[in-house]
């Protein structure tokens, strides 16, 4: 019996999110009793997995991967999981995991929780605390099959270190038939993006137009943040879509969000709920977003953000 | 060509969500009810395709009586006929089961799913199904253009996009940027009319395992106030955010 872990990989090298899994993985094998395994893709840095407890690493190699598609990655993950009798598959909550995911548990006959966080609240039978109502509540949601998927929410258990002796497997692909070909990934190199960062800086109408975003990019360059926007500025056209958060755009979950000249619409806070630290910064104290924030400035995001910038610059060089 | 359109009726964004029967159960009082936005940008984009390339244009909803309001809201924007399976479902696998059933009783080119509904946010059912019928699926769905047999799509991925060619059917799990929310099709008056003639059909559900059930719901806590910070002591703010809440 296992628990087994799917961590993802970019261009070779292991996602932030897979240290998360791995930890949060080892905490259920250790309460289980059961062997930690993790699946990975053309990853080339395997062994680092080790520290964050997993005990077997699943290697599948192939060039044919460039071209891979959602549905064989969840063939060979269904593969593994039924090899070494997986009972509970853990995915994050990435774009890719979530589409994953529905096919991995048909292919499974395996129940399916998304947007789980932290760790069960009992095994017997798997009992999860879930997000829903775009994080204006939660579920505790109980799972009735013999082997189930948690989709974990990002930053929701967190990292811890746990070394392990790591066994690497090395797996032939298996590939399936179908008509659903890759034509092309366009991706901005070297980006930080909403579902991976530490840091969110996001901004909204207050800023008064596109020309100011550099306001935005400049205090998120200094503090590696990702970019982000309200839904007026991206139904504006001021920055695109996939930069919009809230309740219609993407979810935050960041350890920091920077809330700039955005008044705190009910749908936007929802978006951001789950992140830990929420800074807000905006010219009128009334703003709903104050009610929902840690840390508030009532200023002029022109004066505040470019002096904001400057002293955390200072701050970096110390 | 025929498309389906799966929507779910699903309570408005602003609504404040509140729990009764010791926290069991949604408190639908006051709750003002919408087609979920995912799915109405998947309907109007599906409203299109009928008027570009001749389509019929199905809607399929998976409730009780009470979301037939929705059902002729998209009877309205422009849809053919709807049908309603008579359940309410207790998990998205028992939702899948349902759409199964509807999409063998009649063979369907294009499903489009929203990516996932703003209630339950689980993302799903359209995974789900596309396994179930083994259809072709691109879900985050962000563009979509058919010729002849053949299917480009692209989804939305962390950090950029992806676009993959496909046969017909393909199940796609829709969101903004499908369509614009500005050129989302608002019902008028006439299809408002016309809606009342279309057929709406009421299906009975089918057998399906319960994989996963809701025990309780929680709200989350109420946050202690914000801590104001002047705007001309920024460096405080940079000390608190590293020595209080240890995020920088």
């Amino acid at each position: 019996m296992s628990i087994i872990i799917y961590a993802e990989s970019e261009n070779g090298k292991i996602k932030k999110s897979a240290y998360e899994l791995a930890s949060y993985g080892r905490a259920i094998a250790d309460k289980m009793n059961f062997e930690l395994i993790a699946v990975t893709f053309n990853l080339e840095e395997e062994k680092t997995l080790g520290k964050y407890g997993v005990e077997k690493v699943i290697k599948f190699n192939g060039q044919s991967m460039s071209n891979f598609t959602a549905a064989q990655y969840a063939d060979n993950i269904s593969s593994v999981a039924k090899e070494y009798k997986a009972k509970i598959l853990i995915l994050s909550s990435s774009a890719d995991a979530k589409y994953l995911a529905p096919k991995l548990s048909i292919n499974m006959s395996a129940g399916y929780a998304s947007n789980t966080l932290g760790l069960p609240e009992s095994f017997q039978p798997l009992t999860v605390k879930r997000s829903c109502f775009t994080n204006k509540a939660f579920n505790i949601s109980s799972l009735k099959s013999k082997v189930n998927i948690i989709g974990l929410s990002n930053n929701s258990y967190g990292v811890k270190e746990n070394q392990k002796t790591t066994e690497i497997i090395e797996k032939d692909l298996i590939s399936s038939e179908s008509t659903l070909k890759v034509v092309k990934v366009e991706k901005a190199a070297g980006e930080v993006t909403i579902a991976d960062a530490d840091i969110v800086v996001s901004g909204g109408r207050g800023l008064k137009g596109p020309e100011n975003w550099h306001l935005i990019e400049d205090l998120a360059n200094t503090l590696g943040a990702a970019t982000a926007c309200s839904k007026p500025v991206s139904d504006m056209g001021w920055r695109p879509h996939s930069e919009h958060v809230g309740q219609t755009g993407k979810p935050v979950a960041s350890n920091l969000y920077i809330a700039i000249g955005v008044s705190g619409a009910i749908q936007h806070l929802a978006g951001v709920n789950s992140s830990k630290v929420k800074v807000v910064i905006n010219n009128d104290p009334d703003a709903p977003f104050f009610k929902a924030a840690d840390y508030g400035v009532v200023g002029d995001a022109f004066e505040v953000v470019p002096e904001l910038t400057k002293k955390l610059k200072e701050f970096k060089n110390k | 060509m025929k498309i389906l359109v799966c929507v779910s009726h699903v309570p408005d964004t602003t609504s404040k969500i509140n729990f009764i029967d010791n926290n069991t159960l949604f408190d639908t009082n006051g709750i003002q009810f919408v087609i979920n936005p995912n799915d109405e940008f998947g309907l109007t984009k599906a409203i299109w395709m009928k008027q570009k390339l001749g389509a019929e244009v199905t809607v399929v909803t998976v409730g009780e009586n009470s979301c037939e309001s929705t059902l002729r809201k998209c009877l309205a924007i422009g849809a053919d006929k709807a049908l309603r399976v008579d359940l309410k479902p207790i998990d998205g696998f028992q939702v899948a089961k349902q759409l199964v059933n509807i999409c063998q009783k009649e063979s369907y080119d294009v499903i489009i799913t929203g990516r996932e509904s703003i209630d339950y946010n689980g993302g799903m059912v359209p995974g789900m199904l596309s396994a179930l019928m083994n259809y072709n699926f691109v879900t985050n769905c962000v563009y979509l253009e058919i010729e002849g047999d053949n299917a480009m799509a692209s989804r939305e991925i962390d950090g950029g996009i992806e676009t993959v060619s496909c046969k017909l059917p393909i199940i796609i799990g829709a969101q903004k940027g499908l369509v614009e929310e500005k050129d989302l099709i608002i019902p008028n008056m006439r299809g408002i009319m016309q809606a009342r003639q279309k057929p709406l059909e009421v299906i009975k559900p089918v057998d399906s395992e319960i994989k996963s059930s809701i025990l309780k719901f929680e709200k989350p806590i109420p946050k202690g106030a914000v801590k104001l910070i002047p705007e001309d002591k920024i460096d405080e703010l940079i000390d608190l955010l590293h020595n209080e809440a240890n995020v920088i």
